[in-house]
């Protein structure tokens, strides 16, 4: 088996004790000191997640007529500069070769922010796209460090010399932190006011145990699925991948339809027209039980879907999950549960965020 | 005297009474207890039978009986607080069986066979 890679904060890690686990090649602490101290901390102050495991790309040159405008669902040449926007790269069938970020840092310079896993897929894939300019990975030069939170903003302006107030969600601003560039972004995958940090590996080191002495509170890759499937985010290689359309997935509001060509749309837009196979559900257990992943969809005895995500939720008190039912077999007035080895949970459909 | 199962189940014997609950190894394993399914009372298993059920945020995991015999009681309050095993899961018990066979639990490891079984994992 090929070695796990580690981010610059493995000691920072290991020092606070972390139980690490292997994450799409990669030793991630998934926990420091509990899931729902650490989903807590988010919800009610702030919470840090070490996320550079995350890749980072960047371009620069001509947007508009080098091709790279082409390689994704979103529209860099009307994105503003300061604006950043979650998108899709799609295989010519429409189904999710990842889902990213790309931040228009000025009129010739973009950053994408994409997952771990697809780092290698991804870089070949954009760069398909480009017949000028210059495209760098610079993913081992790059950690993120998220802070989310109601505190976050407090915590964060102590350190940061700009008001964050000017930050709008979705903006962001090149300055400094700790005497170093930066990119501070008011984004984040836990539905909580808060902040995605871009420095280089060296600062981080030194940003990570700023923020602690600050009041933040470490949290693993355990407490950031929980905070993300209460808010209902797709995670890629669950909701997300090359067999599934941002259609299916049900987040095809992010997909600019109208204004720019891109890979996939031509599948895209027929199978918005024709209706697709399978839809996503977001379903609560109203019961200690929780769904997990590949649990099977039943209604009426017959098997119509599976699931992709599934945890307790702390905020909710309930088993909450998603999955993929077969669209024409999906009943919404029927009752639907799941079978697992330890007999049948009764689920009950709901609409999104579950928080 | 506790003994410990390979699957992490601990068993303390008074008379022909197993108390059983799970070790703090496999309650920091699992993390944050959600819930846990309890048997029914007069359930009887054989040792190494699947016998309860629990959850994590994260995980879960059968629980199998250590010993051989009938569940004659349960405890209902990890029904409202399965945190309980979080806080101390040495001091929490789970269920008790009334064991149809003692010599059973020569079998099982004593702490420091476990500790040795543990490090090893």
């Amino acid at each position: 088996m090929e070695e796990l890679k580690r981010t610059a904060l493995f000691d920072k890690h290991k020092e606070l004790n972390a139980r690490n686990v292997g994450f799409c090649g990669w030793e991630m602490p998934v926990q420091y000191e509990g899931v729902i101290k650490e989903h807590d901390a988010c919800r009610n102050g702030a919470a840090l997640f070490d996320i550079s495991h995350m890749g980072e790309f960047f371009y620069e040159g001509d947007i508009a007529n080098s091709g790279i405008n082409n390689a994704c669902t979103t529209d860099f040449v009307k994105l503003p500069v300061g604006k950043c926007k979650y998108g899709f790269l799609l295989n010519e069938k429409g189904g999710v070769i990842d889902d990213l970020i790309v931040y228009k840092l000025d009129a010739t310079h973009l950053m994408f922010v994409v997952n771990a896993a697809r780092i290698d897929v991804d870089f070949e894939q954009i760069k398909s796209h480009i017949k000028s300019g210059t495209f760098i990975n610079r993913s081992n030069e790059v950690s993120k460090i998220d802070i989310q939170g109601p505190k976050s903003k407090e915590i964060l302006q102590t350190i940061v010399s700009f008001d964050l107030a000017e930050l709008k969600f979705f903006g962001f601003k090149q300055s400094e932190l700790l005497g170093a560039k930066a990119t501070i972004s008011r984004t984040g995958y836990t539905g909580e006011l808060g902040y995605e940090l871009y420095v280089d590996n060296e600062t981080a080191l030194k940003l990570w145990d700023r923020l602690i002495d600050l009041g933040a509170v470490p949290a693993g890759l355990g407490a950031r699925d929980v905070l993300r499937l209460e808010k209902g985010y797709s995670l890629y290689g669950h909701e997300l991948d090359e067999q599934t359309t941002p259609l299916e997935a049900g987040i095809d509001m992010f997909v600019q339809y109208d204004s720019h060509d891109f890979t996939g749309k031509k599948a895209l837009l027929e199978q918005k027209n024709r209706g697709a196979k399978k839809r996503i559900i977001a379903f609560k257990t109203n019961s200690k039980r929780s769904p997990r992943q590949g649990f099977e969809i039943y209604q009426n005895g017959q098997k119509i879907g599976v699931v992709t995500s599934g945890t307790y939720s702390p905020s909710v008190q309930s088993g909450i999950g998603l999955g993929f039912v077969d669209t024409q077999l999906f009943d919404e007035n029927a009752k639907q549960e799941l079978q697992s080895a330890r007999g049948n949970i009764p689920i009950e459909v709901t609409k999104l965020p579950f928080y | 005297m506790k003994k410990y199962t390979n699957e992490h189940e601990w068993a303390e014997l008074d008379g022909d009474i197993a108390t059983v609950g799970l070790s703090d190894y496999a309650i920091k394993e699992l993390g944050d207890i959600t819930f846990v399914e309890l048997p029914e009372m007069g359930q009887v298993a054989k040792k190494g039978e699947s016998i309860a059920f629990i959850e994590s945020v994260k995980a879960a995991s059968d629980i199998y009986a250590p010993l051989s015999g009938e569940v004659v009681a349960v405890n209902s309050e990890l029904d409202t607080a399965p945190e309980l095993l979080n806080d101390d899961a040495s001091q929490t018990w789970i269920l008790k069986i009334k064991v149809s066979d003692s010599s059973e639990m020569d079998t099982l490891l004593d702490e420091s066979e476990y500790k040795i079984f543990i490090s090893a994992l």
